[in-house]
Protein backbone atom coordinates (compact mmCIF):
# COMPACT_ATOMS: atom_id res chain seq x y z
CA UNK A 1 0.00 0.00 0.00
CA UNK A 2 1.54 3.63 -0.90
CA UNK A 3 -0.25 6.96 0.63
CA UNK A 4 0.31 10.53 -1.94
CA UNK A 5 0.05 13.65 -0.12
CA UNK A 6 -1.25 15.77 -2.91
CA UNK A 7 -0.69 19.34 -2.89
CA UNK A 8 -2.29 21.24 -5.32
CA UNK A 9 -1.89 25.17 -5.25
CA UNK A 10 -2.99 28.21 -7.54
CA UNK A 11 -0.43 29.13 -9.78
CA UNK A 12 1.74 31.92 -8.27
CA UNK A 13 0.43 34.44 -11.55
CA UNK A 14 -2.88 33.65 -10.09
CA UNK A 15 -4.63 35.83 -7.74
CA UNK A 16 -5.55 34.00 -4.59
CA UNK A 17 -8.48 35.80 -3.00
CA UNK A 18 -8.64 33.54 -0.28
CA UNK A 19 -5.23 33.92 0.68
CA UNK A 20 -5.31 38.23 0.16
CA UNK A 21 -8.09 37.39 2.51
CA UNK A 22 -6.25 35.47 5.22
CA UNK A 23 -3.47 37.76 5.16
CA UNK A 24 -5.95 40.93 6.12
CA UNK A 25 -6.79 39.25 8.96
CA UNK A 26 -3.26 38.11 10.06
CA UNK A 27 -2.14 41.85 9.91
CA UNK A 28 -5.68 42.78 11.76
CA UNK A 29 -3.85 40.48 14.60
CA UNK A 30 -0.91 42.12 14.73
CA UNK A 31 1.54 39.81 12.13
CA UNK A 32 3.02 42.76 10.27
CA UNK A 33 5.88 41.13 9.14
CA UNK A 34 3.33 38.17 6.90
CA UNK A 35 3.82 39.43 3.52
CA UNK A 36 1.96 36.73 1.67
CA UNK A 37 -0.41 33.97 2.24
CA UNK A 38 -1.36 31.37 -0.41
CA UNK A 39 -4.02 28.93 -0.02
CA UNK A 40 -3.72 25.43 -1.64
CA UNK A 41 -5.66 22.27 -0.78
CA UNK A 42 -4.12 18.70 0.27
CA UNK A 43 -5.39 15.38 -0.81
CA UNK A 44 -4.41 11.79 0.94
CA UNK A 45 -4.66 9.13 -1.47
CA UNK A 46 -4.45 5.30 -0.77
CA UNK A 47 -3.38 3.01 -3.46
CA UNK A 48 -2.57 -0.81 -3.77
CA UNK A 49 -0.04 0.11 -6.64
CA UNK A 50 2.55 -2.94 -7.80
CA UNK A 51 5.29 -0.79 -6.49
CA UNK A 52 6.41 2.72 -6.23
CA UNK A 53 7.44 3.41 -9.71
CA UNK A 54 3.84 2.30 -10.82
CA UNK A 55 2.50 4.56 -8.19
CA UNK A 56 4.09 7.36 -8.78
CA UNK A 57 3.02 7.28 -12.66
CA UNK A 58 -0.78 6.55 -11.23
CA UNK A 59 -0.82 9.77 -9.29
CA UNK A 60 0.58 11.69 -11.73
CA UNK A 61 -2.04 10.70 -14.41
CA UNK A 62 -4.65 11.35 -11.38
CA UNK A 63 -3.43 15.03 -10.97
CA UNK A 64 -3.57 15.58 -14.75
CA UNK A 65 -6.72 14.44 -15.47
CA UNK A 66 -8.64 15.57 -12.64
CA UNK A 67 -6.70 16.85 -9.10
CA UNK A 68 -5.79 19.81 -11.04
CA UNK A 69 -6.87 21.88 -13.17
CA UNK A 70 -3.53 22.62 -14.77
CA UNK A 71 -4.60 26.40 -16.60
CA UNK A 72 -4.32 27.57 -12.87
CA UNK A 73 -3.23 25.02 -10.74
CA UNK A 74 0.38 23.65 -10.00
CA UNK A 75 0.66 20.05 -8.08
CA UNK A 76 2.94 18.27 -6.20
CA UNK A 77 3.41 15.04 -3.87
CA UNK A 78 5.06 12.84 -1.76
CA UNK A 79 4.62 8.88 -1.43
CA UNK A 80 5.16 6.76 1.25
CA UNK A 81 5.14 2.80 1.64
CA UNK A 82 3.23 0.92 4.13
CA UNK A 83 1.72 4.46 5.42
CA UNK B 1 -35.64 22.22 -32.96
CA UNK B 2 -35.44 19.65 -30.37
CA UNK B 3 -33.63 20.85 -27.08
CA UNK B 4 -31.90 18.64 -24.30
CA UNK B 5 -31.36 20.24 -20.33
CA UNK B 6 -28.69 17.74 -18.97
CA UNK B 7 -29.21 16.86 -15.30
CA UNK B 8 -26.33 16.24 -13.10
CA UNK B 9 -26.57 15.35 -9.78
CA UNK B 10 -26.92 19.06 -8.05
CA UNK B 11 -28.40 20.55 -11.18
CA UNK B 12 -31.09 22.42 -9.98
CA UNK B 13 -31.35 25.18 -12.97
CA UNK B 14 -32.89 22.32 -15.07
CA UNK B 15 -36.60 22.67 -15.13
CA UNK B 16 -36.20 26.32 -15.12
CA UNK B 17 -34.44 26.23 -18.55
CA UNK B 18 -36.99 23.44 -19.65
CA UNK B 19 -39.69 26.08 -19.20
CA UNK B 20 -38.10 29.05 -20.58
CA UNK B 21 -37.76 26.82 -24.27
CA UNK B 22 -41.33 26.05 -23.56
CA UNK B 23 -42.93 29.26 -22.45
CA UNK B 24 -40.83 31.36 -25.45
CA UNK B 25 -40.03 28.74 -28.14
CA UNK B 26 -42.84 26.64 -27.70
CA UNK B 27 -40.10 23.77 -29.14
CA UNK B 28 -39.72 20.24 -27.98
CA UNK B 29 -37.55 19.70 -24.61
CA UNK B 30 -36.00 16.48 -23.47
CA UNK B 31 -34.75 16.11 -19.34
CA UNK B 32 -31.71 13.98 -20.11
CA UNK B 33 -30.01 12.45 -16.99
CA UNK B 34 -26.08 12.57 -16.64
CA UNK B 35 -25.76 8.90 -17.53
CA UNK B 36 -27.05 9.39 -21.11
CA UNK B 37 -24.43 8.15 -23.75
CA UNK B 38 -26.99 9.29 -27.13
CA UNK B 39 -27.91 12.67 -27.80
CA UNK B 40 -27.46 12.80 -31.77
CA UNK B 41 -31.56 13.54 -31.50
CA UNK B 42 -31.18 16.76 -30.34
CA UNK B 43 -30.38 20.01 -31.97
CA UNK B 44 -29.26 22.00 -29.05
CA UNK B 45 -27.96 20.69 -25.79
CA UNK B 46 -28.17 23.35 -22.49
CA UNK B 47 -25.80 22.53 -19.64
CA UNK B 48 -27.83 24.00 -16.93
CA UNK B 49 -26.96 25.67 -13.34
CA UNK B 50 -26.82 24.24 -9.88
CA UNK B 51 -23.83 22.40 -8.36
CA UNK B 52 -22.78 18.88 -10.37
CA UNK B 53 -22.00 16.48 -7.83
CA UNK B 54 -21.78 19.38 -5.37
CA UNK B 55 -18.34 20.54 -6.90
CA UNK B 56 -16.38 18.81 -4.03
CA UNK B 57 -13.09 19.14 -6.06
CA UNK B 58 -13.57 22.59 -8.28
CA UNK B 59 -16.74 23.38 -9.79
CA UNK B 60 -17.73 21.47 -12.97
CA UNK B 61 -14.37 19.03 -12.25
CA UNK B 62 -16.04 15.89 -11.26
CA UNK B 63 -19.19 16.40 -14.10
CA UNK B 64 -17.02 16.24 -16.84
CA UNK B 65 -16.61 12.99 -16.59
CA UNK B 66 -20.11 12.13 -16.78
CA UNK B 67 -21.07 9.54 -19.49
CA UNK B 68 -23.15 12.27 -20.81
CA UNK B 69 -20.11 14.49 -21.91
CA UNK B 70 -18.90 12.71 -24.43
CA UNK B 71 -21.78 12.95 -26.16
CA UNK B 72 -21.94 16.50 -25.46
CA UNK B 73 -18.00 17.15 -27.22
CA UNK B 74 -19.62 14.95 -30.47
CA UNK B 75 -22.53 17.23 -30.58
CA UNK B 76 -20.41 20.02 -30.35
CA UNK B 77 -17.93 18.62 -33.47
CA UNK B 78 -20.95 18.32 -35.38
CA UNK B 79 -21.78 22.37 -35.37
CA UNK B 80 -25.13 21.47 -33.24
CA UNK B 81 -25.53 24.35 -30.80
CA UNK B 82 -24.35 23.61 -26.59
CA UNK B 83 -24.87 26.60 -24.32
CA UNK B 84 -23.52 26.02 -20.62
CA UNK B 85 -24.82 28.65 -17.85
CA UNK B 86 -23.42 28.95 -14.93
CA UNK B 87 -22.36 25.86 -13.58
CA UNK B 88 -23.02 24.36 -17.15
CA UNK B 89 -20.29 27.15 -18.06
CA UNK B 90 -17.67 25.75 -15.15
CA UNK B 91 -18.50 22.05 -16.64
CA UNK B 92 -17.75 23.31 -20.55
CA UNK B 93 -14.35 24.76 -19.43
CA UNK B 94 -13.25 21.75 -17.37
CA UNK B 95 -14.03 19.67 -20.32
CA UNK B 96 -11.74 21.61 -22.29
CA UNK B 97 -14.78 22.60 -24.82
CA UNK B 98 -13.92 26.07 -24.18
CA UNK B 99 -10.44 27.67 -22.85
CA UNK B 100 -9.74 28.83 -19.90
CA UNK B 101 -11.05 28.09 -15.75
CA UNK B 102 -13.04 29.50 -13.05
CA UNK B 103 -11.83 31.37 -9.91
CA UNK B 104 -13.81 31.79 -6.65
CA UNK B 105 -15.09 35.37 -6.69
CA UNK B 106 -12.71 38.36 -5.90
CA UNK B 107 -14.53 39.50 -3.02
CA UNK B 108 -14.93 36.00 -1.64
CA UNK B 109 -18.47 36.80 -1.75
CA UNK B 110 -21.71 34.75 -3.39
CA UNK B 111 -23.37 37.12 -5.62
CA UNK B 112 -26.94 37.22 -6.19
CA UNK B 113 -28.38 40.04 -8.63
CA UNK B 114 -29.35 41.39 -11.67
CA UNK B 115 -26.61 42.68 -13.67
CA UNK B 116 -26.31 45.07 -16.80
CA UNK B 117 -23.91 42.77 -19.60
CA UNK B 118 -23.02 44.37 -22.66
CA UNK B 119 -23.62 42.08 -25.77
CA UNK B 120 -19.86 42.08 -27.51
CA UNK B 121 -20.85 39.94 -30.47
CA UNK B 122 -24.47 39.68 -32.01
CA UNK B 123 -23.09 37.55 -35.04
CA UNK B 124 -23.84 34.05 -33.19
CA UNK B 125 -26.68 31.43 -33.06
CA UNK B 126 -26.76 32.66 -29.21
CA UNK B 127 -27.13 36.18 -29.85
CA UNK B 128 -28.54 36.94 -33.62
CA UNK B 129 -31.24 38.64 -32.07
CA UNK B 130 -29.43 41.23 -29.92
CA UNK B 131 -27.77 44.31 -30.92
CA UNK B 132 -24.33 44.79 -30.97
CA UNK B 133 -23.32 46.19 -28.02
CA UNK B 134 -26.97 46.78 -26.78
CA UNK B 135 -27.54 46.61 -22.99
CA UNK B 136 -29.02 43.52 -21.42
CA UNK B 137 -30.39 43.01 -17.73
CA UNK B 138 -29.34 39.29 -16.88
CA UNK B 139 -29.59 37.61 -12.99
CA UNK B 140 -26.23 36.29 -11.65
CA UNK B 141 -26.18 34.13 -8.62
CA UNK B 142 -22.75 32.12 -8.42
CA UNK B 143 -19.61 31.87 -5.71
CA UNK B 144 -17.22 30.75 -8.22
CA UNK B 145 -17.63 33.21 -11.27
CA UNK B 146 -14.11 34.71 -11.85
CA UNK B 147 -13.04 33.78 -15.08
CA UNK B 148 -9.77 33.22 -15.78
CA UNK B 149 -7.35 32.71 -19.06
CA UNK B 150 -4.14 33.45 -19.71
CA UNK B 151 -2.58 36.31 -21.62
CA UNK B 152 -2.21 34.84 -25.18
CA UNK B 153 -6.00 33.15 -24.93
CA UNK B 154 -7.13 36.33 -23.90
CA UNK B 155 -6.11 37.89 -27.22
CA UNK B 156 -7.55 34.95 -29.04
CA UNK B 157 -10.69 35.30 -27.83
CA UNK B 158 -10.71 39.22 -28.00
CA UNK B 159 -9.19 39.00 -32.08
CA UNK B 160 -11.68 36.19 -32.78
CA UNK B 161 -14.42 37.66 -31.29
CA UNK B 162 -15.23 34.93 -28.79
CA UNK B 163 -15.93 37.19 -26.48
CA UNK B 164 -19.91 37.18 -26.12
CA UNK B 165 -20.63 38.99 -22.88
CA UNK B 166 -18.74 41.52 -20.76
CA UNK B 167 -20.05 42.76 -17.19
CA UNK B 168 -21.46 46.79 -17.93
CA UNK B 169 -20.41 48.66 -15.11
CA UNK B 170 -19.45 46.73 -12.34
CA UNK B 171 -17.90 43.61 -12.73
CA UNK B 172 -19.05 41.12 -9.77
CA UNK B 173 -16.82 38.82 -9.47
CA UNK B 174 -13.45 40.27 -10.84
CA UNK B 175 -13.21 38.14 -14.53
CA UNK B 176 -10.66 38.98 -16.51
CA UNK B 177 -11.41 41.80 -19.10
CA UNK B 178 -14.86 41.86 -17.52
CA UNK B 179 -15.81 38.16 -19.57
CA UNK B 180 -19.53 37.00 -18.33
CA UNK B 181 -19.42 34.82 -21.31
CA UNK B 182 -17.73 33.41 -23.88
CA UNK B 183 -18.19 31.20 -27.20
CA UNK B 184 -15.63 28.15 -28.50
CA UNK B 185 -13.70 29.33 -32.08
CA UNK B 186 -16.72 27.80 -34.20
CA UNK B 187 -19.18 30.16 -32.72
CA UNK B 188 -21.51 27.00 -31.58
CA UNK B 189 -20.57 26.12 -28.05
CA UNK B 190 -20.93 29.19 -25.41
CA UNK B 191 -20.96 29.27 -21.56
CA UNK B 192 -22.09 32.42 -19.48
CA UNK B 193 -21.95 32.72 -15.79
CA UNK B 194 -25.56 35.16 -15.90
CA UNK B 195 -28.92 33.06 -16.01
CA UNK B 196 -30.89 33.89 -19.78
CA UNK B 197 -33.18 31.22 -18.43
CA UNK B 198 -34.42 33.49 -15.43
CA UNK B 199 -35.07 36.47 -17.79
CA UNK B 200 -37.94 35.57 -19.94
CA UNK B 201 -40.83 37.10 -18.34
CA UNK B 202 -41.35 40.34 -17.65
CA UNK B 203 -42.32 39.74 -14.08
CA UNK B 204 -39.26 37.74 -13.51
CA UNK B 205 -37.65 41.21 -13.99
CA UNK B 206 -35.95 41.38 -17.19
CA UNK B 207 -37.30 39.28 -20.27
CA UNK B 208 -33.56 39.93 -21.95
CA UNK B 209 -32.55 36.63 -21.47
CA UNK B 210 -35.26 35.23 -23.94
CA UNK B 211 -33.84 37.00 -26.93
CA UNK B 212 -31.03 33.80 -26.61
CA UNK B 213 -33.90 31.24 -27.13
CA UNK B 214 -35.46 33.25 -30.26
CA UNK B 215 -31.64 33.72 -31.75
CA UNK B 216 -31.18 29.87 -31.40
CA UNK B 217 -34.67 29.32 -33.05
CA UNK B 218 -33.96 31.77 -35.80
CA UNK B 219 -30.02 30.42 -36.22
CA UNK B 220 -31.29 26.56 -36.26
CA UNK B 221 -34.27 27.66 -39.47
CA UNK B 222 -32.21 29.35 -41.12
CA UNK B 223 -29.46 26.89 -41.46
CA UNK B 224 -32.27 23.79 -41.94
CA UNK B 225 -34.00 26.23 -44.68
CA UNK B 226 -36.71 27.02 -43.10
CA UNK B 227 -36.69 30.47 -41.92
Amino acid sequence: MYKATITVRLKSSVLDPQGSAVKGSLHSLGFAEVENVRIGKTLEVWLDSADAAVAREQVEAMCQQLLANPVIENYEFQLEEGA
Amino acid sequence: MRFAVVVFPGSNCDTDCVKAVRDILEQPVDLVWHHEKRLHSYDAIILPGGFSYGDYLRTGALARFSPVMEAVQETAEKGKLVLGICNGFQVLLEAGLLPGAMRVNDHLQFRCDIQPLQVANNHLPFTLEYEEGETIQLPIAHGEGNYYCDEKTLKQLQERGQIVFRYDGNNPNGSVDDIAGIVNEKGNVLGLMPHPERAVHDWMGSADGAKMLTSMLRYWRESHGAA
